[in-house]
């Protein structure tokens, strides 16, 4: 165990109770001058994917439309993420300013959370918040309204245009890019979705100002990072840490004194060997090497006693049960890829066809209409050049 | 009037009979008749004039919406990594020994189905289940015995 622990924050969470005086301040501010604050910050999509806060924002402000929305995306499904499901209910008023100064700045006059099926217990509370919420804007005559929409268990939907199509009522099957939601969103109006953490650090931003944001974590990923630990942990849970940190210091705090890889970003994302602990930042910047990992901050952490098989096995599994069957590579694609390591660990087949399996796996990098098709290959690739003894033997 | 088409009527009076609607009165229909049957697609599709294969499609997507019976109580076991490795299987054999059905069955007295679901979003707290809407976390076969046990007598009414 390192002597000096990761910087823990208490942003996020931090109980403020000055809703009021945010909104108010806020909200007396130009447009412009909101979105500029949100751009030099430096924010970042807390999703996963990592869009500039301020520019989606400046980009649905700009399109000339009279119906626009303001999305809360809170169909949090990626594996080993439920920060946003703690947000939620610890600190919801933060992102309900966030989603009211939204749409105040890109001239939105509804929002909605798009609430996954699986945290429906969480709507009598929450609901409660939006109606205490709703009254404040009342008081200053704002008329913007949230509703929340449910979810009704679909991974996919997390995916933006997935959401909308779900939220019309359709399967949630995603749309075809571009247009982007900046321009043709929910109803095929220009839409601002953001993830639940991002629209909370909003409210930071606004508190204490992008400077403040700024100075927290490193070049191009700015500010803090609500991150969702578990696995083989002594401390499972939900940790605001700094970004720019090494996974070496991250496993010194959270692992067990035994890791031999974490996964970075759930099942969508990157399995990070024990070798590679030191050279690896958690962080934004630069190019997707593998090197500097995004993340919507699902950390699961494995320890020399758990099967790198089994790991892979349990999400491509995932993958092919949320898979919406729209486009082949994805629908075909997640099949064979499992089909295929379990052909390879009974023998049937020689352990040179998992190159070909990486080769579908990029393939489906290349050709999924949609990021979960496409992020498929970040998990089996990682896990099977990493571990490919384990996938054999 | 059938009473198909009542409860129909009663519950896109109140979500409303336009496609945005579909997924909310999809969610009612399943929460009051336990599943979505041929006829309230029909019938859904008929009022809200859109095909009954869009209803079907929608229907048979989301896995929180079920076109077959189900039982009072849903019981979903996540199943993603975590949880798996913090003992998902010792939790879903309990079950099936209690409840006396297989994974994806329903109990005779239609009280319980038992199925599987990816990631429920407690993975610090694995192995963790939904009963209908209510999550319970760091289970043991014992606490699931318990669980179960405190369904049957009523102790914990439908959610």
């Amino acid at each position: 165990m390192a002597t000096k622990h990761l910087m823990r924050l208490d942003l996020i969470f931090k109980n403020e109770n000055d809703t009021e005086n945010i909104i108010k301040k806020t909200m007396s501010r130009s447009n412009e001058d909101i979105i500029n604050d949100l751009i030099s910050s430096g924010l970042k999509g807390r999703g996963g994917a990592g869009f500039p806060t301020g520019l989606k924002w400046k980009l649905t402000a700009d399109t000339k439309s009279d119906e626009k929305y303001v999305i809360c995306n809170a169909d949090e499904g990626e594996p080993g993420t439920f920060k946003d499901r703690e947000i939620l209910v610890r600190v919801p008023e933060k992102v309900l300013s966030g989603m009211a100064i939204c749409a105040k700045a890109i001239g939105a006059k509804k929002g909605f959370i798009y609430l996954r099926g699986e945290y429906k217990f969480l709507v009598p509370k929450l609901q409660t918040s939006i109606n205490e919420f709703h009254e404040l804007l009342d008081s200053i005559g704002n008329s913007f309204r949230i509703n929340i929409y449910m979810g009704a268990g679909a991974y996919i939907c997390g995916e933006e245009s997935a959401l909308f199509e779900s939220m019309e009522g359709q399967r949630g099957e995603p749309r075809n890019k571009p247009p982007y939601p900046t321009q043709s969103g929910f109803r095929n109006s220009p839409t601002v979705i953001n993830n639940v953490e991002t629209l909370a650090h909003t409210y930071s931003i606004f508190k204490y100002g992008a400077d403040k944001f700024r100075d927290l974590g490193v070049q191009d990923s700015r500010g803090s990072k609500v991150f969702s630990v578990s696995g083989d942990t002594p401390n499972p849970g939900i940790y605001e840490l700094e970004f720019g940190m090494t996974l070496q210091r991250f496993v010194e705090d959270f692992g067990d004194g035994d890791a031999k890889a974490v996964q970075v970003g759930g099942a969508s994302g990157f399995c990070v060997p024990r070798k590679k602990f030191e050279k690896t930042i958690i962080g934004y910047q630069g190019k997707l090497t593998g090197t500097s990992l995004p993340t919507g901050g699902s950390m699961m952490i494995f320890n020399s006693s758990r099967s790198m098989y089994n790991v892979l096995h349990n999400y491509l599994d995932f993958f092919v049960e949320e898979s919406c069957g729209q486009c082949t590579p994805c629908r075909v694609g997640t099949q064979q890829l499992l089909h295929g390591i379990e052909a390879v660990k009974r023998g049937d087949m020689p352990s040179g066809y998992l190159s070909k399996l990486l080769d579908l796996s990029e393939t489906m990098r290349l050709t999924a209409k949609c990021g979960l098709g496409q992020s498929v290959a970040n998990s089996f690739s990682s896990i099977v050049e990493n571990f490919r003894e384990e996938m054999i033997y | 009037m059938s009473d198909v088409k009542k409860m129909v009527t009663k519950i896109t009076n109140l979500h409303g009979k336009t496609s945005e609607s579909l997924l909310p009165i999809l969610q009612e229909i399943l929460v009051q008749e336990r599943y979505i049957s041929e006829d309230a697609m029909v019938e859904v599709a008929r009022v809200l004039d859109i095909s009954a294969a869009e209803v079907y499609g929608t229907a048979t997507f989301y896995s929180f919406l079920s076109t077959k019976p189900l039982g009072k109580y849903v019981i979903r076991v996540c199943k993603t990594i975590t949880c798996m490795m913090h003992g998902k299987n010792q939790i879903i054999k309990e079950l099936e020994d209690v409840l006396k059905i297989n994974t994806g069955e329903t109990t005779n007295d239609k009280l319980f189905t038992l199925m599987e679901t990816n990631c429920l979003g407690q993975c610090h707290e694995g192995p963790a289940m939904l009963v209908n809407d209510t999550p319970y976390t760091k289970l043991t076969p014992e606490k699931v015995r318990d669980i179960i046990e405190r369904y049957k007598t009523n102790e914990i009414l439908a959610n």
